[in-house]
């Protein structure tokens, strides 16, 4: 509907533009704004009701919003609602295989080029090359062919995000994918995702609750606290100043052994019951 | 042959013309069920499938008290029962119970009143036992174009949203965020599962359907790894269920009490049964294994999400 963006911004893969999204009278965003260009890392760091899925659900076209747009594919395929899926790929959150579901690794990352696709699928040599260097690059090779439902939750991440990449999105969102890890493989997880964006040169979107994870391999964050959000590089976002202006209130950052922790200030505790879904259970933020 | 094989083919196996029906169209329906059930079991959806079953006793019912035969009533009544549980809420995971047990609920209501106002003007005894426990070997040549044609309409609907249709039983949210339309993909489902119920109705009778639905799907997915494959083995599996019963009640012709034939749907049943037990046979048998070596630990459970 509306024009390409200014020149300046061409290069973005997905604009969000004053994304506002209200559901039955509660506001779950509020006026997001941040954009990611091509190869680029990005954090969305936000604690839990924070509105991170929701957000997902704009950029994918699942979820209208009430006001602000949402441009996704850059100045060559601005697309604003439909057909932008295979422009994104999307690794869902919280989510783990029922062990019964008849489906190989490499079964998945097959529906992943063709799932929208009517008929039953024709093997080709064309088509197993594809699924077999995506299995390649996600490191997957040596489970190909276990059922995803007895692979690991890190194995599994792999095989979801290969099912995501084999369409050659240019985006990638990844809800809460370290979830459900240990810290070990969280951080194999993470280091693949950034080797991929180097690799491929797409833009990855992580929603996280945890920072720290991510801390090496971020290029930008995106913090969400209570429907707002600001954005901008480590750096720039990760300060008492700015996350205390987003929360509404006074917020430390420790840097403790290479850690980022952000914790309510003291004397806040006592509004730490009235923010429930702003903070975890401990003060520490993140 | 037939002298030969005496002992497992009874006299008159392959002359009868009821016989040959009976293979020819519990064949048909035992693929059309297995391939279908697959995805009932994916989805877990196996309790919309019971209900199917049941609410083919309403349609039949019905049939019979219009006069018309059992498969028109079976087919009306499930896609019936299918729209009203689209209309309550059947895909929403948390209201999928739900929507499914009040439509069965007042189905079977009306399957009571049904049969009660038959039975006024019938014997009904026949009628009712023919409903609920079916027999493949009273199907009359006549319904066999119409049974053909649902089985031929089930497998085209199941087969072309074949890939959509996966996808969105593994996760629906993968599905959508793809651009496919998980909605109408899981409404054409539920369409073919209540087709597919109707047929199983009409072979094994309806409170007995989703046996031939869960169980050779279920034991598929236990054997295979591969989506295909697992159609494949549960209609086979449902194949050698149907024709194995079918031969096991032409001879219990010759088992006490004499002169009268065994269901053939209990030994359909009863085999599928037997079949969804083996099949958990080759699992167990690689856990114990795992279990004395210690190494193979290794191959870790999933965690629980939390």
């Amino acid at each position: 509907m509306n024009e390409a963006p200014p020149a300046a911004e061409s290069q973005e893969i997905l604009q969000v533009d004053g994304v506002c999204v209200r559901l039955s009278g509660r506001t779950i965003l509020d006026r997001v704004s941040f954009q990611i260009a091509p190869g680029e890392f990005t954090g969305l760091i936000g604690s839990n009701g924070a509105g991170k899925t929701t957000l997902f659900r704009v950029i994918l076209g699942l979820q209208a919003a009430s006001a602000g747009r949402v441009l996704v594919g850059g100045p060559a395929h601005p697309r604003e609602h439909a057909r932008r899926h295979g422009l994104i790929g999307y690794v869902p959150q919280k989510f783990l295989f029922d062990p019964d579901v008849p489906l190989r690794a490499r079964d998945l990352v097959g529906l992943g080029i063709d799932a929208h696709r009517l008929g039953v699928p024709r093997p080709s040599r064309s088509r197993r090359a594809l699924v077999e260097e995506m299995l390649h690059a996600v490191d997957a090779e040596r489970f190909a062919d276990t059922r995803v439902g007895k692979l690991s939750g890190g194995e599994q991440q792999r095989i979801l995000i290969a099912h995501a990449l084999i369409g050659r999105p240019r985006l990638l969102l990844l809800d809460e994918p370290l979830a459900n890890l240990d810290l070990g493989s969280a951080h194999e997880v993470v280091a693949l995702l950034a080797r991929i964006v180097r690799e491929q040169k797409i833009a990855v979107l992580i929603s996280a609750h945890e920072i720290n994870p991510l801390l090496p391999v971020m290029d930008r964050i995106v913090y969400l606290a209570a429907g707002r959000a600001v954005s901008g590089t480590t750096e720039e976002v990760v300060r008492p100043d700015v996350l205390s202006e987003l929360y509404g209130h006074h917020v430390d950052v420790l840097h403790v052994h290479g850690r980022v922790l952000i914790v309510a200030g003291a004397g806040e505790d006592t509004d730490l019951a009235g923010h429930e879904g702003v903070f975890p259970r401990s003060e520490v933020l993140s | 042959m037939s002298h030969f094989l005496y002992p497992v083919f009874a006299s008159g196996f392959f002359e009868s013309e009821a016989v040959h029906i009976a293979l020819a169209v519990g064949a048909l329906v035992a693929i059309v069920t297995g391939v279908v059930g697959v995805f009932t079991v994916m989805r877990g959806q196996s309790f919309a499938g019971e209900a199917f079953g049941d609410l083919g006793t309403t349609g039949g019912a019905g049939a019979y008290l219009v006069g018309v035969g059992p498969l028109w009533g079976f087919v009306l009544g499930n896609v019936i029962a299918a729209g009203a549980m689209e209309a309550i809420g059947v895909q929403r995971a948390r209201g999928r119970d739900l929507a499914t047990g009040i439509v069965l609920g007042a189905g079977l209501g009306l399957a009571a009143l049904f049969l009660h106002l038959y039975t006024t003007g019938h014997s009904a005894t026949g009628a009712t036992v023919t409903i609920l426990f079916g027999s493949v070997f009273a199907i009359s040549s006549t319904t066999i174009p119409l049974i053909v044609l649902l089985g031929a309409i089930v497998l085209a609907i199941t087969l072309t949203i074949y890939r959509p249709l996966l996808l969105s039983s593994v996760n629906a949210e993968m599905a959508s965020a793809r651009g496919i339309p998980v909605r109408l993909v899981g409404v054409l489902y539920l369409l073919a599962l209540a087709l597919a119920a109707a047929l199983a109705a009409i072979t094994i009778g309806t409170i007995l359907s989703t046996a031939l639905i869960v169980g050779p799907a279920a034991s598929a997915l236990r054997i295979t790894r591969r989506p295909l494959t697992a159609l494949l083995t549960a209609a086979g599996i449902g194949v050698g269920a149907m024709w194995l019963g079918i031969v096991l009640a032409y001879d219990s012709y010759h088992w006490p009490p004499h002169g009268t034939i065994w269901p053939v749907s209990f030994f359909v049943v009863t085999l599928v049964f037997i079949t969804y037990l083996l099949s958990g046979l080759p699992e167990a048998r690689r856990r114990r294994r795992a279990d004395r070596t210690p190494s193979a630990s290794l191959v870790t459970q999933p965690a629980t999400p939390s």
